[in-house]
C-alpha cells in the first residue's frame, strides 16, 4: 500500500531559508539548494518551499533558487507563498515545481483553483488552509494566519476539493508553534469530510506526534513540518525507522 | 541521444533534469526528424488521455514514435506517457492510444472493492511478477516510487513486468520488446527513479 509521507518545509526569503537551520555536517545552513538535497538524501518524501518574498527581485531569486534545487533533487517539490493567479502557477511549474499550493490567492478569488486545475490537472494544486478555532467552529484565516475570513473552514475545504484541489494542507493555528502534536481532533473533521490526501501541518514537536497522528488517523497521508527538522530535533531517517517500528507503512 | 518527445503537454523540466543528472545526452524536441536521430525516445506526459493523443496526432509526432519503435528503437513512456502506448483509453469516453502495447487504461476507482482516494498520490512499492526487467537492473523489488495517477493499464498481464498494491494490483510498468513504460514518475523517485532511467539508457 501507498506509504505515509514526511514532508520538510523551508522558508525562502530573498534567496535564503528563513528560521535558523542548525546541522552538522551541512556547510551553507540558509541554502535552499543544499538544504533540499540533505533532506532529499535523509529519506524526505517531498519538500515544500515557500516564498515569502515581498519583492519582485526577490521573486526571481526565488525562481532561480526553484530551478537550480529541481536540477539537483529527484523527489516531488510543492511551492507556495504568494500565488495568487494562474501565470504564478505557470512561472513556478516551468521552473520544476510539482505541484502548487494557494492560501489566500484562493480566499481573494475562488475561481483559482478551478482554472488552475482545469489548465494543469488536480494533481498539481494543492490548498492549503489556516485553521483556528473561533466560537465552537473551524475558521479559515487569511494572510498567514492573521485575519480571520468569517469562512467555516470543512465547507471552505470540501469547496475547494470540488472545484479541483487535488490535495489539502491542513494548518492549525491551535497548535502550530505549540510542539505539543497535531491537531488530531480538526484533522479527523478534515479527513472525514473530503476524498483526497490530507497532509497535516502545525504542532509536531517530536517523532512520537508523527506516530500518534498516523495511528490515530489512518487516513491522514503526510506530515509537514519545519523548524523540528531545521533544528535536528527530528531526524527524518530515525522518524521513519521508529514508524516503521510501528508497523505505519512508509520508505525506507 | 535520447529525444524527450515535446508535443505540447506538461513540464519537461524535471524530466530532461534527470536525464542530465545521471550524464545522459539528452534533448527535449518537437522535431520529427530529431527524434529519427536519436537513439532513445522518451514520451512523457500529463493531463487528460484525449488531449494528448490529440496533440500526438496532431503534430504527426505520433506516427514517428510508433514508426521509430517498430524499427526497434527503444521507447520509454512515462505516467500518461505510458497509458498512450496501450491500444484504448476509457478516460472520459474512449479513445485510440497508439497500439505499441496490448491493454486498456480504465479508472482505478471501478475496480476497487473498497473506496481508496483516488488519485493514487505518493510512494508505493514495485512488486515484480515474473522475471526481472532489463529496466529494473539496478533497483530491487519493494522499492518505492512515486505515482500520481487516476486511471490505469489492464488487460496487460502479458507485458506487466511491475505492479503497486493500491487495493488492488495496479500496472506500474510495462514492457513489449523495446517499448518500456512506467506509470509512476522515475524523475521524481529519488535514486531508485534516477538508476531506472539510467537503465533505460544502457539498453
Amino acid at each position: 500500500m501507498i506509504t505515509k509521507r514526511i514532508i520538510p518545509c523551508l522558508d525562502v526569503k530573498d534567496g535564503r531559508v528563513v528560521k535558523g537551520v542548525n546541522f552538522k555536517g551541512l556547510a551553507d545552513v540558509s541554502s535552499p539548494v543544499a538544504l533540499a538535497e540533505y533532506y532529499s538524501n535523509c529519506g524526505a518524501d517531498e519538500l515544500v518551499f515557500y516564498d515569502i518574498t515581498a519583492s519582485a527581485e526577490g521573486r526571481t531569486i526565488f525562481t532561480d533558487i526553484l530551478r537550480e534545487t529541481a536540477s539537483k533533487v529527484f523527489i516531488p517539490l510543492t511551492v507556495g507563498g504568494g500565488i495568487n493567479t494562474v501565470e504564478d502557477f505557470d512561472r513556478v511549474l516551468k521552473c520544476g515545481a510539482d505541484k502548487v499550493s494557494v492560501n489566500s490567492g484562493a480566499i481573494r478569488n475562488p475561481d483559482l483553483v478551478r482554472e488552475a486545475a482545469q489548465r494543469y490537472g488536480d494533481q498539481c494544486v494543492v490548498l492549503s488552509a489556516d485553521i483556528k478555532r473561533v466560537d465552537g467552529e473551524f475558521r479559515v484565516f487569511a494572510k498567514g494566519g492573521r485575519e480571520d475570513t468569517g469562512m467555516e473552514a470543512i465547507s471552505w475545504i470540501k469547496r475547494c476539493v470540488a472545484n479541483g484541489a487535488g490535495e489539502v494542507v491542513v494548518n492549525s493555528i491551535d497548535t502550530d508553534g505549540v510542539k505539543k502534536g497535531f491537531d488530531i481532533e480538526m484533522l479527523k473533521a478534515v479527513c472525514e469530510a473530503v476524498g483526497v490526501p490530507v497532509i497535516a501541518s502545525g504542532g509536531a514537536g517530536s517523532a512520537e506526534d508523527f506516530i500518534t497522528l498516523f495511528k490515530e488517523i489512518p487516513d491522514i497521508d503526510a506530515g509537514l513540518a519545519a523548524s523540528i527538522f531545521h533544528f535536528g530535533e527530528v531526524e527524518i531517517a530515525d522518524l521513519k525507522k521508529l514508524m516503521r517500528d510501528n508497523d505505519i507503512n512508509v520508505r525506507l | 541521444m535520447i529525444a524527450i518527445a515535446d508535443y505540447g503537454v506538461g513540464n519537461l523540466f524535471s524530466l530532461r533534469s534527470s536525464f542530465e543528472f545521471i550524464g545522459a545526452d539528452v534533448a527535449v524536441t518537437g522535431s520529427a526528424d530529431e527524434l529519427r536521430d536519436a537513439d532513445k525516445i522518451v514520451l512523457p506526459g500529463v493531463g487528460a488521455f484525449r488531449d494528448a493523443a490529440a496533440l500526438l496526432k496532431e503534430s504527426g509526432l505520433g506516427e514517428v514514435i510508433c514508426a521509430e519503435a517498430e524499427k526497434g528503437k527503444p521507447l520509454l513512456g512515462i505516467c500518461l506517457g505510458m497509458q498512450l502506448l496501450f491500444d484504448k483509453s476509457f478516460e472520459y469516453g474512449e479513445y485510440e492510444g497508439l497500439g505499441l502495447i496490448p491493454g486498456n487504461v480504465k479508472p482505478i476507482a471501478d475496480d476497487l472493492p473498497v473506496p481508496l482516494k483516488i488519485p493514487q498520490i505518493g510512494w508505493n512499492a514495485l512488486t515484480f511478477p515474473g522475471e526481472k526487467s532489463p529496466l529494473f537492473k539496478y533497483i530491487n523489488e519493494g522499492d518505492c516510487v512515486y505515482f500520481v495517477h487516476s486511471y490505469y493499464a489492464t488487460d496487460c498481464a502479458k507485458s506487466t513486468i511491475a505492479t503497486t498494491e493500491y487495493g488492488i494490483p495496479i500496472t506500474a510498468a510495462v514492457a513489449e520488446d523495446n517499448v518500456f513504460g512506467c506509470q509512476f514518475h522515475p524523475e521524481k523517485s529519488g535514486t531508485v527513479g534516477l538508476n531506472i532511467l539510467k537503465a533505460f539508457c544502457e539498453i
